[in-house]
């Protein structure tokens, strides 16, 4: 396993690799201290947007899955900016979501929580950031649901996110949470994260993207690993 | 660390979890969600000399584990290709790509990037596949070289016919 010089996780924000009170890491953190590279092609590279076929209601997960009614639970929009550490945006930058439905059930065959599966919801989505780094998702806000990490766990609210940036070192996979969740402060996964790193994963209630009698807006935005000005040329 | 002062603070990641297949790797896991990209190279031209690279990931007490997902990325200059596999569909928990082998960059042994997620990970994995087949520049390779013998076998795939 190893990490890169440049574009590096920075410890004083990241989570460590290994926290005990997610009792999953035990096993399945590296073990070995990693080996620190200089990035080569590969890894100043990564596949680009045009590389995937989006369908037009992807972004939209109260319509995606739809059999033959709307999705229960509350509507809400979620967007926000990618960014690298500079703060310059990220365009055409794949964004990628998962998440429960609004009782707290996942699709996923192997989620046996005994709350119901919403035949009109499937929990998916995906969008492409515009020119200048926003995207813009509109889904069902997710219930939270018990776990068995350790007696009567639950999980706060969250969804699941997954981006690209240009080039494969900027990969993150993170999630976002909810303002205000009281389960946060017991939640072993966002309290593994450092002090400094930690608000960067609650949304906030964003009354401008509200949309009148119809969904509550959140703001959610990410700022990949990286300096980069401009996007690497890498066609 | 903040060198200037218009430097943000870094997004932390989280694990991808246990439920990450019917958002990410959804065709291979039969739901009902078009997959962006899969495990076999999508523009294969006839001459395309095709390989499998195919294995297991391990937790440390070597169980394999069913619930990871593997995406590889190769770029050579002449070829670039992307691709996504979740372990837990075949009863081995194999992950298996079909792609092509990379040309030498810059006198460097070829290799193939491997991103490691799985629940249990708060940090996603990045490692290399080098090739059996490639004694020569594997010797003579920086990387290499800088990981400790006793685990340079462990990043260097081994060439079987049949797979």
């Amino acid at each position: 396993m190893c990490d890169f010089i440049e574009n590096s996780f920075d410890i004083e924000v990241q989570p460590p690799r290994l926290y005990a009170e997610y009792t999953s890491t035990i096993l399945r953190a590296p073990s070995k201290p990693l080996i620190i590279l200089k990035k080569s092609l590969t890894e100043k590279t990564g596949p680009l947007f045009e590389d995937f076929n989006l369908g037009i209601l992807d972004h939209d997960l109260t319509k995606n899955a739809i059999q033959d009614a709307e999705p229960i639970g509350e509507r809400i929009v979620v967007h926000g900016k990618v960014m690298n550490e500079k703060g310059q945006p990220m365009p055409h930058t794949l964004i990628e979501i998962w998440q429960a439905n609004a009782a707290g059930r996942y699709v996923h065959k192997v989620d046996q929580h005994n709350a119901p599966l919403d035949p009109n919801f499937l929990g998916a989505g995906r969008c492409i950031t515009d020119s200048e780094g926003n995207y813009r998702f509109y889904t069902i806000k997710p219930g939270a649901y018990p776990w068995g990490n350790h007696p009567n766990a639950w999980r706060p609210n969250h969804i699941h996110f997954s981006l690209f940036g240009n080039e494969i070192s900027s990969r993150l996979v993170t999630q976002m949470y909810f303002p205000g969740d009281p389960l946060l402060a017991y939640d072993p996964i966002y309290q593994a994260v450092k002090a400094k790193g930690r608000e960067l994963l609650i949304s906030k209630f964003d009354l401008e993207v509200t949309e009148p009698n119809f969904a509550l807006g959140y703001r959610f935005d990410i700022v990949l690993r990286g300096h980069h000005a401009t996007p690497f040329e890498n066609r | 660390m903040e060198t200037n002062n218009s430097t943000l603070i870094q997004t932390p990641s989280q694990t991808v979890g246990p439920y990450f297949a019917y958002g990410l790797t959804p065709e291979q896991y039969s739901y009902n969600f078009k997959s962006l990209v899969g495990n076999c190279i999508l523009n294969q031209d006839s001459d395309a000399n095709l390989i499998t690279i195919k294995g297991k990931i391990f937790d440390g007490e070597n169980n394999p584990i069913p619930d990871a997902m593997i995406e590889l990325w190769q770029n050579d200059g002449m070829n670039k290709f992307f691709g996504r596999f979740g372990t837990g569909t075949d009863t081995e928990n194999h992950y298996f790509f079909q792609t092509i082998k990379p040309q030498s960059v810059d006198g460097q042994a070829p290799y193939i990037t491997l991103i490691v997620f799985m629940r249990g990970q708060l940090i996603h994995s990045y490692t290399r596949v080098y090739f059996s087949d490639e004694e020569v520049l594997n010797e003579q390779d920086l990387v290499l070289i800088s990981v400790p013998s006793n685990r340079r076998n462990t990043i260097i795939a081994q060439k079987k016919e049949g797979i």
